[in-house]
């Protein structure tokens, strides 16, 4: 059973319904599980660790392998930093120039502030072509979308191309990784799998039999396909140049063979010049799939006579991201080109699996970004920049410099005034809240913090074994659940430093 | 204008609101001190590429260009390629006997299907990226439209040794013209298709070529 089962059991939607009405603020949106709540069922997952942690420290040692070897790695990190940010405090511009560009080009733009209107755009457009299925190619933006939903509702089939996406669309999973989806299973998972729904009753285990069903399932489709839908890696503003970067080749044949392309693009996706590509086509490849380079890269510009499609649509998509875009610190969240380095160095995710994170953003810049993609009342969303050490590791493989430590605590701050701002008794007596206002009294002045200290001192006694505290009651034994605390000594370099003088 | 543009940019202008309105794109300086030129010397870089290409399990052999055509024969029967899809302005001399060439130009192009039931493709290439063992194409003479390329199970592509740059850099700068004045669709072909999604085991061959030969020749 999934923690999002476990959830729903515990919190049926007849009884959810009530609990929501009695706890408005809380806003427990769709019944998501906190981080903390669901991460405590992956745990125990054994298999689940075990294909997570395999897959993750394989990937951090080959991406360092190809990172060390470049003389300018710094040198490509800033610049890309450098690009996002000259493109962030200047979007509208950006955006109206790629608009511009690719209706030069010959093809169609269309704008939409939310995952509603995105979808409306895209079904609208299938339905005129009267076809039944597209084909698709592995987009996270379109999952945040839920695009697939969305034209099944209007009884248009989507199928995912990419071989891990089609694991997961197969067995009715979710995502679990940026860059390898279905991680979270193993081969002989996926070998059960293909046999019940592709109908192979003869296949082996071994991943190159597996690659090979796949590609007999979908030849037929992409040839006849007649509409694609793809993302974009990078949407070029001078050119109107967009770029899928993969290794399948089912990224090139839904972008090539259909004769109507619909891209759907996140607003920070766009970078200013032809030239920047050089930057970010040397980051994302060897941080992402740790290759120096990955199979296939098309960077296609509006429609070209004769060669691709003849018709070509790039929906622009805002969806909260100019809400990121408002919060100065946050900001640098939507330079994310998508790479996935700071999942593979997480040792929280590398426990946990992305599941846990309820979000098809998971890891570190999941972490950062779902709660300002989703805003802090959702409060499975404002949990996850809790699910952090703040070790850093991210921060130093991010290829475009995101300091997501600095953002998740900035965070962290901003979900505390949000909760203090919306008041009432409940908030008013959060022992945390309580603990804390009254740490900073004592902190507040010399005599009260001196006076809490002896306080301390004395109550402390019946604590301490063998010269440590192991065991606190009631709400503060959570701190000491997993580590042992040192007691407050019995004089302290003050009192120490007085008797001496005198 | 359209609704969603008007409230789009008035949100995104406003989310920006810090931004002076006199700080333009170019004043945020962006410091472009990588390496933007190779150093190496041409001879190196070839050998360089057909290094890194080897490393991505390609075919790679080097040859001269008075033996092409007999090196070309003996690929296509080692690969048993018999349907051979040849694309428009590629040279004819070097087409093979043993081989029955299917011709795609613009006025006839070939189907989806014909490309499917082919047993391969020969193209030349735009340029070459020694660093990551990258094959550019830009549809120019002879490299034919994208789906050539990709359908068909084999793909030999030929690369004369002055197409090789050394560094990625350079390889943007030389295609950017062709995507500037006539918005040439660009594909960059790091060995034969892959994967590593089951268990991130590499596995060659998913839905483009599964075979990729370069043949680098003088």
């Amino acid at each position: 059973m999934t923690a999002y089962a476990v959830m729903i059991t515990l919190y049926p939607p007849e009884r959810g319904g009530i609990k929501i009405k009695k706890l408005s603020m809380m806003n427990r949106s769709k019944y998501d599980p906190t981080f903390e709540e669901s991460a405590n069922t992956y745990l125990s997952n054994t298999q689940l660790r075990k294909n997570i942690g395999h897959a993750t420290h394989t990937i951090r040692e080959k991406r360092k392998a190809v990172v060390d070897e470049m003389p300018d790695w710094e040198a490509l990190r800033t610049a890309g930093r450098q690009i996002k940010t000259r493109v962030m405090r200047h979007l509208d511009k950006y955006l109206l120039q790629m608009e511009a560009s690719v209706q030069k080009a010959g093809g169609h733009v269309h704008w939409a502030l939310n995952a509603d209107e995105a979808n409306r755009i895209i079904v609208d457009l299938v339905k005129q072509k009267g076809v039944q299925d597209v084909v698709k190619v592995k987009s996270i933006t379109t999952d945040e979308i839920k695009l697939n939903k969305a034209l099944a509702k209007e009884g248009i089939q989507a199928l995912e191309t990419d071989l891990a996406e089609l694991i997961v669309q197969l067995a009715e999973d979710e995502p679990s990784h940026i860059l390898v989806p279905a991680i979270h299973k193993n081969r002989a998972e996926i070998r059960e799998l293909f046999r019940e729904k592709l109908d192979q009753k003869e296949l082996s285990d071994r991943p190159e039999d597996l690659a090979e069903a796949a590609r007999t399932y979908l030849r037929k489709k992409f040839i006849n396909a007649k509409v694609g839908i793809s993302g974009a890696n990078f949407g070029v503003a001078e050119t109107g140049t967009v770029a899928v970067v993969e290794s399948e080749g089912n990224g090139r044949m839904c972008t090539t063979l259909p004769d109507t392309l619909i891209t759907v693009m996140g607003i920070e996706k766009i970078i200013p010049n032809w030239k920047d590509l050089e930057v970010f086509m040397q980051l994302l490849p060897r941080s992402s799939t740790a290759e120096r380079m990955n199979p296939y890269n098309s960077f296609w510009t509006g429609v070209t006579d004769g060669d691709g499609p003849q018709e070509f649509h790039l929906v622009l998509l805002d969806n909260g991201r100019s809400n990121v875009l408002a919060d100065e610190i946050g900001r640098q969240t939507l330079h994310c080109i998508r790479c996935s380095a700071c999942l593979n160095v997480c040792p929280v995710y590398e426990r946990t699996g992305g599941h846990a994170y309820h979000s098809v953003y998971p890891g570190p810049i999941g972490a950062i970004l779902t709660p300002q993609l989703k805003g802090l009342d959702n409060e499975s969303a404002a949990s996850l920049p809790y699910a952090s050490t703040l070790c850093g590791a991210c921060y130093e493989v991010c290829p475009v410099k995101i300091n997501i430590p600095d953002v998740l605590v900035h965070l962290r701050g901003k979900i505390v005034d949000h909760k203090n701002n919306q008041g009432g008794i409940r908030q008013k007596t959060d022992p945390e809240r309580v603990g804390m206002k009254m740490m900073a009294r004592a902190f507040g002045s010399r005599q009260r913090y001196e006076r809490g200290q002896k306080l301390a001192r004395t109550g402390q006694k019946f604590f301490v074994r063998d010269g440590m505290i192991s065991k606190l009651p009631g709400k503060l034994s959570g701190w000491t659940a997993m580590r042992d605390l040192k007691p407050i000594p019995e004089q302290t370099f003050r009192e120490w430093w007085s008797e001496r003088d005198v | 204008m359209c609704n969603s543009k008007k409230e789009m940019l008035k949100t995104i202008r406003k989310a920006i609101s810090d931004v002076p309105d006199t700080e333009g794109p170019d004043d945020i300086e962006v410091s472009r001190g990588y390496l933007k030129k190779g150093i190496l010397p041409q001879d190196e870089i070839v050998n360089l590429f057909a290094a890194r290409v080897g490393e991505y399990k390609a075919t790679v052999q080097r040859v001269k260009q008075k033996d092409l055509k007999k090196v070309i024969a003996e690929s296509c029967s080692r690969e048993n390629v018999e349907n051979l899809v040849i694309p428009e302005e590629f040279l004819k001399e070097l087409i093979p006997e043993n081989v029955s060439p299917l011709y795609d130009d613009s006025n006839h192009p070939l189907s989806h299907h014909q490309l499917d039931e082919s047993d391969g493709v020969i193209t030349t290439c735009a340029f070459a990226v020694a660093q990551t063992g990258t094959i550019i194409l830009d549809a120019g003479a002879g490299q034919g439209r994208r789906a050539l390329t990709l359908i068909p199970d084999y793909h030999l592509c030929l690369v004369r040794e002055e197409q090789i740059v050394e560094l990625i850099p350079e390889g943007f700068s030389a295609v950017e013209s062709s995507v500037k004045k006539e918005g040439r669709p660009i594909t960059f072909i790091s060995g034969p298709s892959a994967t590593s999604d089951i268990e991130l085991s590499r596995v060659e061959g998913v839905h483009g070529p599964r075979r990729l030969e370069v043949l680098i020749y003088r």
